[in-house]
This record gives C-alpha cells, structure tokens and sequence, in this order.
C-alpha cells in the first residue's frame, strides 16, 4: 500500500534573513487541517518550526492566521490536500520567525520604550 | 526587565479578565498576563455550552435548588461552602453580563433558559447560535480593554513564583516573543490558567492549557485538591473530522433537539446503565462515559470506537430553526444531519480539582488566590453542566477584589535575593542536543495519559504512567535540548509547559492511585463501586521535589 502524503513547502527564517523553503512531507488524512500536518512536522520532524495556535481547529483563538497557497486563511480551517501546499507568514505585518507575525496589539506588547510601571 | 503591579493576574480567561475589572474596581493597579492572547485563549471562548443560573426567568427556581443539583452531581465530595459560593453568586453576574450586552437568548421579553443534564429547572442561558464562550469572553475583553488601572500584557508566560517567608511577592515571566525573562513584583497574584485538558491526546478545549497554574501553586506551597477528577465530556466529536468547530458542540444539539445515543448496531444502550434515552438529553456526564465505553470495551462501539449520535429524525426545519448557520457550516464539512449519524466519544473537557483555595479564594501561601477552574473543589468528582463560566464569573470577581485588598494593605514588597535565586535555580537546558524536544515529550504524556490515566484506570495501568512520569520528570526534561533562540521562542516556552505539564501529571496520578474506588470522573475497573471509607478529599502537597496526596484535612478545620 502506497502512503498517501501531503507535500508542505513552508517558509523558513527570521525577520532580515533571507527566506528558504523546507518542504515537509506529511501523513494525508482526510478531513485534516493544515494546521494538523504543521503541528505533526513540530512534533515528528522538526520542532524549531515556528507558527501560533491557542486553540484547535475551533478556530476562537485566530491566531493561526497565516498564508497559504498564496491568501491569508486560517490553517486551522483549510484542508490539508495531496500534493504541495505553500505555507508562508502575513505579508504585510513584521515577521518575528518562520510563520510567526508580530500580530499582538500594540498595546499588550512588553516593550522596553514603555514605562515598566503600570498605568 | 522589572515590572511592579498591585495585583498580578495570571491568565485572562474568563476567570482572569473577571478578577483584573474586580481587582481595579478597587483601586488597585493590575497587570493581566496571557501566555497566548488576552481574552483569546484559554476555555472560556471555547465555552459553546450552557451557563448555569438560579434566574428564575424561565420558571420558578432557587440559589438552594441549583446548589442541591451541584452537591448531589459532586458525589458526596462537594466543598459545599465553594459550591454556595457559586450557586449564590451566579445570577448576579449573569444579569450583569446581561447589562453588558452579552446577548442571552431571549424569548418572551425574558432570558431563555433550558434544562441541561443534572439540573432540575430550567436554569442554563445560552447566546445562539453555539456562541456563549465567544460572547462572554469578547465582552469581558472590551470591558477590560477600557477599564483604568489595567495593563494588559499577551505572549507573557509566568513560569514560577517568588515566595519568600510563606508569602508570594511576585513572579518571573518568560516574554515568548524575544526570549526574555522578566520579573514582575506583587503582593497579589491570581492563578487564573484553567484546567489541565491538553495532557489528554483527545481534548475539548483550548490547546493552551497544561495545569501551569496548578504546578505554580503547588511549587510555591498551596495545596491542591481533588486532583484525580478529570471530567471527560461524554459525547465529543469523533468522526468524521470536522475543523473550525468546538469538538463540544453536540452537548447544544441535544438539549435543544434531543438527538438518539446509539451504540454500534444502532441500539439505545444508556438505559443498560441506570439512565435513560429516548431522545431526550439526561445522562449525566459520569454515566454517560461510562456507557459509551462499555459498549465499546464490548465490542458495540461505532467504527471509530465511540457511540452514534444521531438526529436524522428531526425535520430540516426545525435543525434550521435551531441552528441556523451552524448547519450550513456542517455541511461545509460534509456532514448533513438528516442523512447521516455522526460519531461521539469521551474527551477531556474539565477539570474538577485544583488549588485549594477558602471562601475568599486565598490559597494557604499568603497572597496566592485562584479563580475559575483553577480552583478545586467547588465540583466534588463530578461537575454539573453549566457550572464553569458561573465559577469564572464569580470566583473572579471574589478573588479579584479580595487580591486588592491584600495588595493596598501589604507590607511586605519584593525580595530581590530570592528572586535572583528563583532565576538561578530555574536555569533551564540549553543546547544539549541529544535529548528529544519538548513538544515530542509533551505528545508522549499526552498520549501516556490518555491510555492509563483517563476515563478507566487501573493500578497496573496509573503504577506504569506513573513511573514513565517521573522518570520524564527527574531525567528527559533536563535532557530536552532548548536552542538558544530569542526570535519567538517557543520551545523555551514548551520546556517550561512540559515541566509544569509533568509535575501536574503526577499529582493527578498519585492522586488517582491512591483512591482505590470508582467515583463520579474516577473510574477504576480494579475498584468498580463507590466505597463509603472513601468519604473523602485528597489533596496533594509538594515537599522537596517530591509530590504526594494524603487525605485532606476538613474544610474549614
């Protein structure tokens, strides 16, 4: 029997680094989210890769916000598929690593500019 | 980094977000942490179920009556006192979250409730459609947005407390988006992390919970209590895969439509066990995971190895009628109910025990409080539906004013030789290379648990995980290689869940082990039957290192 796998190619790096592209392959099971195969590749083959998630597959918690095959979408809701996938951080927010985006209000960021005190 | 603060509120759930509004109310200043996002995280959004309110809106009913159903879901073990607590206080806060424009469903010009499992009234409110965890904690996250005297602070993860002379001063928080570890000086902290649900491989809420708080009490002197029940949600979403829904959603459909519980060959099977179908949702949670699980260990599961759950006999109308989108939303995942029986089987979804806390929230570690499911003991071995977002509200609110208080009158401040030592002893690995990652660990324990530690124990069973526990404990855990990344760094941030993850694991089996009956949540094949000389709370102490549970002293003794 063949194993059936989805391909992930996912950027890779952190912000001022040139991006790479590591390409995973992952069990196919259906019904299964992106965020399932990314959560399988930290826990099997790679846990310095770097993305957010609170809750899962629920999606209440948004933080998984990302792109994939080129749209922002919610990995936690996109279908993993057989075949290649392109996973990539938010364009337009500041990339902190891999697919992590500085998308913390700015307001509940621990910034050194602010006054350690509270208001 | 040095940061000071009045109260210091860690996790901004809906027990948190509660206790930082109650904590400014009094003029404290608050600092509110989440490890993930404020008001994003933890159970309370999840929650898509029921709040459980002695209101009186729909029919007659009495702080008394839900207290009695409370009690008697407890299996004997109830702190009753943390229970009155709850049931009194619960229909003040649900009018104030009516006031804050929460949206409880209506009908009739008054708030809408409806009968869940275990409950004698008409007594649990809801905000359609599957939306009252989102509801309640987006208007907790706009009010505590707005209110003076609170900073709030997301992606700071509390990895230990500083406790000098049996009184807390504060805490040290890792910054998981640069890597830093920050110290934070108060005189009161409030544990509000929530339960312990992620240790189990099959899992109801958010993914973020790991018992942190529990194991930041523990470590710091409190005592906690009740630690083997683990309330598994009889009919969590198994098959097919559903995403972007709450695995718990079904508990909604049945008390709005009923729904028939079948087992494999399509045959009702609670009435097997004492309770009682016929399309209508009544089974309390302990027996209805019971059922589901006997009818698989004898061969009568479903494919996937729960229980079929099926509405194929309600008309489309009415599925609409109460459900609206969601439906569409279950076709979006290929599921149509008219056609078609979905699988169902037991998930972690609550925890019953946590910090011992009195009426006034406070831990025995001086200014240490609890709030929401931090808290053990309001539930006994068994918690009624509805009950969670209730002790949110109104734990939170207590624990969150009594914290202020503590804090405006404190005289002791912070001790910057004990927490120098606190940051020395931390000293987690670095680059050590050849052990396995957290994240690898934390799936192993997860998976560990779920087989011996879950619905149905044994001693073999609970004697085995407990002793891969502490060997993960005493040896892997300072084996785990931790690259020294500041850029987002999560596997510092996974090493510190794994330790508190471990040490929490152990007190639920120690506890487990020791209590050689079946109970409510506690179910051992080895000891089928309640057992009158287990009358009694256990509570689990660390000494040493070492973590132990003994029979707990009487409340209020």
């Amino acid at each position: 029997m063949t194993r059936v796998v989805a391909t992930l190619r996912i950027a890779r790096g952190r912000s001022g680094e040139p991006r790479r592209y590591d390409v995973f392959e992952v069990p196919f099971v259906h019904g299964q989210s992106v965020l399932d195969g990314l959560i399988w590749i930290r826990e099997h083959r790679d846990p310095s890769l770097a993305f957010r998630y609170a809750c899962i597959n629920a999606n209440v918690c948004k933080e998984c916000v990302m792109r994939i095959d080129g749209a922002n979408a919610y990995a936690c809701t996109e279908r993993l598929k057989v075949g290649e996938t392109t996973v990539e951080p938010l364009e337009g927010k500041a990339l902190i690593r891999d697919l992590v985006c500085n998308t913390i209000t700015p307001r509940e960021r621990l910034d050194a500019r602010r006054p350690s005190e509270c208001p | 980094m040095h940061l000071e603060t009045d109260v210091l509120v860690v996790g901004a759930g809906g027990a948190g977000m509660y206790a930082a509004l109650a904590a400014a109310a009094e003029g404290a200043r608050v600092l509110l942490l989440d490890k993930n996002m404020v008001g994003r995280g933890g159970a309370t959004v999840m929650a898509q179920m029921t709040v459980a309110a002695a209101l009186g809106e729909q029919e007659p009913d009495r702080w008394e009556d839900h207290l009695a159903d409370t009690v008697r879901a407890g299996r004997e073990l109830c702190d009753e006192g943390l229970a009155e607590v709850v049931c009194r206080g619960a229909p003040e806060r649900i009018r104030e979250m009516d006031a804050w424009g929460v949206g409880w469903a209506r009908e009739g010009g008054h708030i809408r409730q409806v009968v869940a499992p275990g409950h004698g009234r008409a007594r649990c409110c809801y905000v359609d459609f599957l939306d009252t965890g989102p509801a309640v904690a987006g208007t907790l996250r706009k009010r505590v947005s707005r209110a003076s005297g609170v900073r709030l602070l997301s992606n700071l993860q509390v990895v230990d407390l500083v406790v000098a002379d049996g009184a807390v001063r504060g805490a040290l928080a890792l910054s998981v988006g640069d890597g830093a570890l920050v110290e934070i000086a108060a005189p009161s902290v409030v544990i509000a992390t929530g339960g312990l649900t992620k240790l189990y491989a099959r899992t109801s809420a958010s993914n973020n919970m790991s018992g942190e708080g529990y194991a930041l009490a523990l470590r710091a002197g409190a005592e906690l209590v009740d630690m083997e029940f683990v309330q598994f949600f009889p009919i969590g979403h198994l098959a097919p895969r559903l995403v972007g829904m709450d695995p718990i959603m079904w508990d909604p459909f049945r008390y709005k439509l009923g729904g028939r519980l079948l087992n494999g060959a399509r045959e009702e099977f609670i009435d097997r066990y004492g309770g009682e179908d016929r399309g209508r949702y009544t089974a309390t949670r302990d027996l209805a995971t019971y059922a589901i699980c006997q009818e698989v260990e004898r061969g009568r599961g479903s494919p996937s190895g729960g229980a079929w759950l099926s509405f194929e006999h309600v008309p489309e109308a009415d599925l609409r009628a109460a459900f609206g989108p969601v439906v569409d939303r279950l076709l979006a995942n290929g599921i149509d109910l008219t056609r078609q029986a979905v699988e169902v089987a037991p998930i972690a979804h609550y925890h019953m025990g946590g910090i011992r806390v009195d009426r006034r929230m406070r831990s025995a570690v001086e200014g240490l409080l609890a709030a929401g499911e931090a808290v053990g003991g309001a539930s006994g071995a068994n918690r009624l539906s509805g009950n969670a977002v209730s002790e949110a509200l109104v734990f939170g609110e207590i624990a969150g004013r009594e914290a202020a208080r503590h804090a405006l009158g404190a005289s002791r401040g912070w001790d910057g030789a004990v927490a120098r030592r606190a940051r020395e002893a931390l000293a987690p690995p670095t680059t050590s290379a050849d052990g396995a990652s957290a994240v690898a660990l934390l799936r192993e324990l997860r998976d560990l648990l779920w087989r011996d530690v879950g619905p149905f124990r044994t001693a073999e069973g609970l004697a085995r995980a407990l002793a891969r526990i502490r060997e993960m404990r005493v040896r892997d855990l300072h084996d785990v290689s931790v690259p020294d990344d500041r850029a987002f760094a999560l596997e510092l941030a996974e090493w510190h869940e794994l330790r508190a993850a471990l040490e929490v694991a152990e007190a639920v089996t120690v506890a487990a082990l020791a209590r050689r009956e079946s109970r409510g949540a506690h179910q051992r094949y080895d000891f089928p039957e309640p057992l009158p000389e287990f009358r009694f709370n256990q509570a689990v102490r660390m000494c040493a290192g070492a973590i132990a549970a003994d029979r707990a002293s009487e409340v209020g003794a």
